[in-house]
């Protein structure tokens, strides 16, 4: 059987990895490559590259970036941020990304979802989604989590894999860098709704957090950051963790 | 040794080349029937969708060059659908080197489509699987996939089982992605380099 994906997310700003607190207030963690290469090392199933610099001039230092970590990893990994035309997607698929994360460009346009999909297959086109908790509603969030969208969370969801996306990444910025657990009600109410793999991210604390997205969440890959990182957890260990508690992982 | 990888603008042809380059080996990527005829390996990647894979090929006349090769051929992913005779995915025609017919998965609560990430193997026979268990895991992303059948040299589950590898005399296809299934993927390959 297909096993639960663990991914360590890493957030790229000006070539370095940071990692942010809901999103404010960065941390310098370490060289992309390096970390990829440790990460591959300790049994990371996938990675996920965010690309977080603020400025027009990221196309060639990111595909530079996503040659570099293609040369030496041998596991798949996603490559995101600001990507907004079809020559982004195609630049970084040549590099070598196995697939690409869009974002904000799917809200503006959805049908640049479609042509993507049309253009290079679903099976690399990640459609990232931010959702916020406001009152008892899951809203969705764009442009790094500051404006509002008006669209609904599981909505917007079902749209996107209609859409073509292979695969959905679903952060909740509620929960992103509290190390407080995953938003367990939001992935399940997606998982069920759609009929593509779902990457839960945002919150993970402790290993119960990634027993609990499985189980209770229904996810099919959980996404974390700083709990990597910053050695808090070790991959290998939580591998083991997981699979002492019954979640089919890859050892 | 000439490795030769085909080059129809099909796929991600750069992790082919990466995964050969940590294996010390020097790849050609092509097009050139000759340089395909010469070469004592072929790799045959793919990704996208079957009917726009069969119109690049043949496009590029290499509908016609790839079945006449007698040295040992890798499809990697969709390289190894297009080996069949026919797909489901807008009901395409293809190479017809192996008489599978590509079907598409039924999702279900357990079971997404695209069948995505790491699986392990069973039933394993020959050569490529020199070395490996069905204790290995090996990375896949697909939506389509070949029933088991004679052909069918590994198979994997999603619920039901299907073709994770396929074989006919020269011809192997392998359903997972060997460039990006860490040092399981890498032994495929290398077996695969040493046939």
């Amino acid at each position: 059987m297909v096993k639960k994906r663990l991914i360590p997310c890493l957030d790229v700003r000006d070539g370095r990895t940071v990692k942010g607190i809901q999103f404010e207030g960065l941390r310098d963690a370490g060289d992309p490559v390096a970390l990829a290469a440790r990460y591959a090392r300790e049994g990371a199933d996938e990675l996920v590259f965010l690309d977080i610099t603020a400025t027009n001039q990221r196309r060639q230092p990111l595909t530079d970036l996503v040659r570099d970590v293609a040369r030496v990893l041998d596991i798949p990994f996603t490559v995101g941020g600001g990507i907004s035309t079809v020559a982004d997607v195609e630049a970084l698929l040549l590099s070598g990304a196995d697939k690409v994360s869009i974002n904000s460009a799917a809200l503006a346009r959805p049908a640049f979802v479609a042509e993507l999909a049309r253009r290079f297959g679903s099976q690399c086109i990640v459609v990232a989604v931010d959702a916020r908790l406001v009152g008892a509603e899951w809203q969705v969030m764009t442009r790094a989590g500051t404006v509002a969208t008006g669209r609904q969370a599981v909505a917007w969801c079902c749209e996107a894999a209609d859409l073509g996306a292979g695969e959905l990444l679903l952060t909740s910025m509620s929960h992103d860098g509290t190390k407080a657990g995953f938003a367990l009600d939001l992935t399940r109410a997606v998982s069920d709704a759609v009929p593509v793999p779902v990457i839960a991210s945002g919150g993970a604390g402790q290993p119960a957090d990634f027993t609990a997205v499985f189980q209770v969440g229904g996810a099919d890959a959980a996404l974390a950051a700083s709990i990597f990182h910053f050695n808090e957890t070790s991959l290998s260990v939580l591998k083991h963790y997981l699979h002492q508690a019954g979640i089919p992982i890859r050892l | 040794m000439e490795i030769a990888v085909v080059d129809y603008k099909g796929g991600n042809v750069q992790s082919v080349l990466f995964a050969l380059e940590r294996l010390g080996a020097v790849a050609t990527l092509t097009s050139d029937p000759e340089i395909l005829r010469k070469a004592d390996k072929v790799l045959f990647p793919g990704e996208g969708e079957a009917a726009s894979a069969m119109a690049a090929l043949r496009a590029a006349g290499l509908d016609q060059v790839l079945p006449t090769l007698t040295q040992p051929f890798l499809g990697i992913c969709l390289g190894m659908q297009l080996l069949g005779v026919h797909s489901e995915e807008n009901d395409t025609p293809m190479l017809g080197l192996l008489p599978f017919r590509v079907k598409r998965f039924a999702p279900d609560a357990q079971h997404k489509v695209p069948h995505m990430g790491w699986n392990n193997l069973q039933s394993l026979q020959g050569p490529l699987f020199t070395g490996l268990s069905a204790a290995d895991h090996v990375y896949f992303v697909h939506s389509y996939y070949a029933p088991v059948g004679p052909y069918t040299i590994a198979e994997a589950a999603h619920p039901g089982a299907f073709s994770a590898a396929v074989q006919h005399h020269n011809f192997y296809g392998v359903q997972f992605h060997t460039e990006k299934s860490g040092a399981a993927g890498t032994r495929i390959l290398a077996n695969f380099l040493a046939l």
